[in-house]
């Protein structure tokens, strides 16, 4: 099934025309994930597992939502892999420090 | 010498954009990718907070919980909104668009009231950027809480206005006006949303600036544009709920 139809508009810039029902099933998914977190939240879990957890459907979610939200899944694949991968590798640099702060409980601040 | 150049078959000849796509689109994923930094670095510096602190404040009870999940919802229903009036749009029902958007707007002001509301909570029980009073031994929480939850508000507050721009042009403003006074005279002195009301008397002299100085009839483009905005807000707080919220529910 197609998930929306391109045409081009006299610039060269792509026009997307997207089916309804889609958005509706992605919202719905999202309120899903959102429920599941909601219930993960009063799990008496270790705080660097929930963290993983939570960060890890935040994920799917914030996907769910550049992909037909905002229609980055309609995009031409450069401007995909362009933004997004420079977006990641940014985040990835920055959270890269993470792991002194589970450091810091197991060996101390001096 | 214009009339030759009209007629010769390589004026017709445009190379279409590196994207595909059109050239305001692309600045704002530009300003979505920079923004995206600093709420990345908002975040991280909470998590650092709350993970490294064993005594971290688990603050928000159920009330809040339930409250969040509230603005949760209104957020992601904004979103539904928000992109099919992006679909009315595109198909040249313009006026189904504006009504769609003002949905949006509407979600978003609940958003933003429940927030207050929530904060407003917090501080009566003793938050401040400070000091808050479940761990004395980590100041940190409340300048963190309140740095990041109150830049995330503040970017509703700028989409709503934003919306308000596209949607109802030179009629959002006495609306607006309105909401400014309402917001500053029905909020005690002692709030910090009665001087943070202000943000709107800000933003209505912005947005009279924009609609008096360029004037435009905005188009589908603009309202695309206008909800990768306000997609990114909706986006920013799917971590903020988990990683403030739920991280730090209070289990009785």
């Amino acid at each position: 099934m197609r998930d929306g139809m391109q045409t081009a508009n006299h610039e060269g810039a792509i026009v997307h025309e997207h089916k309804i029902s889609q958005f509706f099933w992605v919202w719905g998914a999202l309120l899903g994930l959102t429920a599941v977190e909601v219930y993960l939240g009063y799990q008496n879990m270790q705080p660097l597992r929930m963290l993983f957890i939570l960060l890890g459907i935040s994920i799917v979610k914030s996907a769910l939502i550049i992909l037909y939200f905002m229609h980055m899944k309609f995009e031409v694949r450069r401007m995909r892999y362009v933004l997004m991968t420079s977006l990641v590798v940014c985040l990835c640099l920055m959270f890269i420090f993470f792991a002194d702060a589970v450091r810091i409980i197991d060996l101390g601040v001096r | 010498m214009a009339d030759v150049a009209m007629q010769h078959p390589a004026a017709q000849a445009f190379e279409p954009p590196l994207f595909r796509t059109n050239s305001k689109k692309l600045g704002m994923w530009l300003f979505i990718m920079s923004d995206s930094l600093t709420f990345g670095a908002l975040l991280f510096a909470y998590s650092y907070g709350r993970i490294s602190n064993p005594a971290w404040p688990m603050p928000f009870h159920a009330t809040s919980i339930m409250r969040a999940s509230i603005m949760t919802f209104f957020l992601l229903s904004s979103s539904l909104t928000m992109v099919l009036g992006v679909s009315a749009a595109t198909h040249g029902r313009m006026a189904a668009a504006s009504r769609w958007l003002v949905a949006t707007m509407l979600l978003g002001t609940g958003f933003v009231v429940l927030h207050a509301m929530e904060w407003t909570g917090l501080i009566a029980e003793g938050l401040t950027p400070f000091k808050n009073p479940w761990a004395a031994g980590v100041p940190q929480f409340g300048g963190t809480f309140f740095t990041l939850t109150g830049m995330h508000m503040l970017h509703v507050t700028f989409g709503i206005i934003y919306l308000g721009v596209v949607a109802l042009r030179k009629k959002w403003i006495p609306i607006l006006l309105v909401l400014w006074l309402l917001a500053w005279l029905l909020t005690p002195a002692s709030s910090p949303f009665h001087y943070g009301a202000h943000v709107l008397l800000v933003g209505a002299i912005a947005a009279s600036m924009i609609l008096y100085f360029k004037p435009k009839q905005y188009d589908a483009v603009d309202i695309e544009v206008s909800g990768l905005y306000w997609h990114f807000v909706d986006l920013v707080w799917m971590f903020i709920f988990p990683l403030v919220y739920l991280m730090s529910t209070r289990i009785t």
